[in-house]
């Protein structure tokens, strides 16, 4: 723990973003890993969805804040859905 | 008449649209480095090709929030022409300046190679005008004309969603499509998948473009090409009369 800004204490957090391309967007790289892995000895994989994983480690976590930087910036919402997970 | 070429840490392509614009255009021209805070004193701004911040995250996600892309918003929304090339196109469609979202190539190659677009809208103070070349024949816009220009990027899948296509076609803001080199839009000659073969497209108020090709490398026959002359010839115009200042023509044309 270490002060914040209000003189409140911040408990070290972890943020966990997920950002997976919308289903409805063509995903090429899963398209080729799932050709990849039929080739690998599994024909029965019929999808692969490629996204991003990120680990965040903050101090107090605003979730509204994360949620506006998870849109703006870590997604795109034209392209991509994200899912945030916040744990101590 | 001034021209920006914006500089973002990764821009590559910065030198060859401020040649075009400084030595064939004859166009004053200045760097703007992307933590400067204001274009405002520019009549053109442009956003060069290249791979801003190492296309982290996605194309164009960080350069989005460059300090001086907050004047690129407001000067846009003033009407001011704003350019953006290959990696400009991105971080315009990041930036939201343009709808929808440039994704990995459909094959997943990085693509560099000549390519034919057809001009879809010559209307648009992008796309408008006529340029002589070298060899003296003229080059006049119009709907249907083929350029043919130089495309490089491993992310020019355009998408959209049906809605935003829908209005992109109603309100023409596509200004360029794909073709083969007879001019049929196909899938064979579509390098990226982009959805209906688009090459580039205008905001709905017309003085924001983006397009994946390189006008500013096919500007003179010793590149191959000089298609892309019109341009830039069309959007110095444009600007031009926009400041009423006399717009400049080519030196060299």
């Amino acid at each position: 723990m270490k002060p914040g800004a209000g003189g409140f204490s911040l408990e070290a957090m972890k943020a966990k973003v997920t950002v997976m391309p919308k289903k409805s967007v063509l995903d090429p790289q899963g398209v080729a890993v799932r050709d990849a892995m039929r080739h690998h000895g599994l024909p029965d994989v019929t999808s692969v969805r490629i996204g991003k994983f990120m680990e965040i480690d903050i101090d107090g976590a605003d979730e509204a804040k994360l949620h506006e930087i998870c849109r703006d910036l870590l997604s795109n919402p034209v392209i991509e859905d994200y899912e945030l997970q916040v744990e101590a | 008449m001034k021209a920006a070429v914006i500089r973002f840490p990764g821009s590559n392509c910065d030198q060859d649209c401020y040649y075009a614009l400084k030595h064939t255009f004859g166009i004053e021209t200045e760097y703007v480095w992307h933590k400067e805070a204001s274009v405002e004193q520019f009549d053109l701004i442009v956003l060069p090709g290249g791979f801003s911040y190492g296309d982290y995250l996605r194309c164009g996600a960080i350069a989005r929030f460059s300090p001086v892309m907050r004047s690129v918003a407001i000067e846009a929304e003033r009407g001011k022409l704003v350019l953006g090339i290959c990696n400009g196109f991105q971080i315009l469609c990041e930036a939201r300046l343009l709808p929808g979202a440039l994704i990995r190539n459909r094959s997943l190659h990085f693509i560099c190679e000549h390519l034919h677009t057809r001009i879809e809208n010559m209307e648009t103070a992008f796309s408008h005008t006529e340029v002589t070349k070298a060899d003296g024949k003229l080059l006049t816009a119009r709907t249907g004309l083929l350029l043919r220009m130089p495309v490089a990027h491993g992310e020019g899948n355009y998408t959209a969603d049906e809605a935003t296509l829908r209005e992109l076609n109603r309100n023409q803001q596509i200004v360029l499509r794909y073709t083969d080199a007879r001019g049929a839009v196909t899938d064979e000659a579509n390098p990226n998948g982009s959805k209906e073969n688009i090459a580039g497209i205008v905001n709905r108020a017309g003085n924001v473009f983006g397009l994946m090709p390189h006008p500013e490398r096919a500007c003179d026959p010793l590149l191959g090409s000089e298609d892309g002359k019109l341009i830039i010839q069309s959007v110095i115009e444009s600007a031009g009369r926009k400041t009423k200042v006399s717009s400049p023509i080519s030196k060299r044309s």
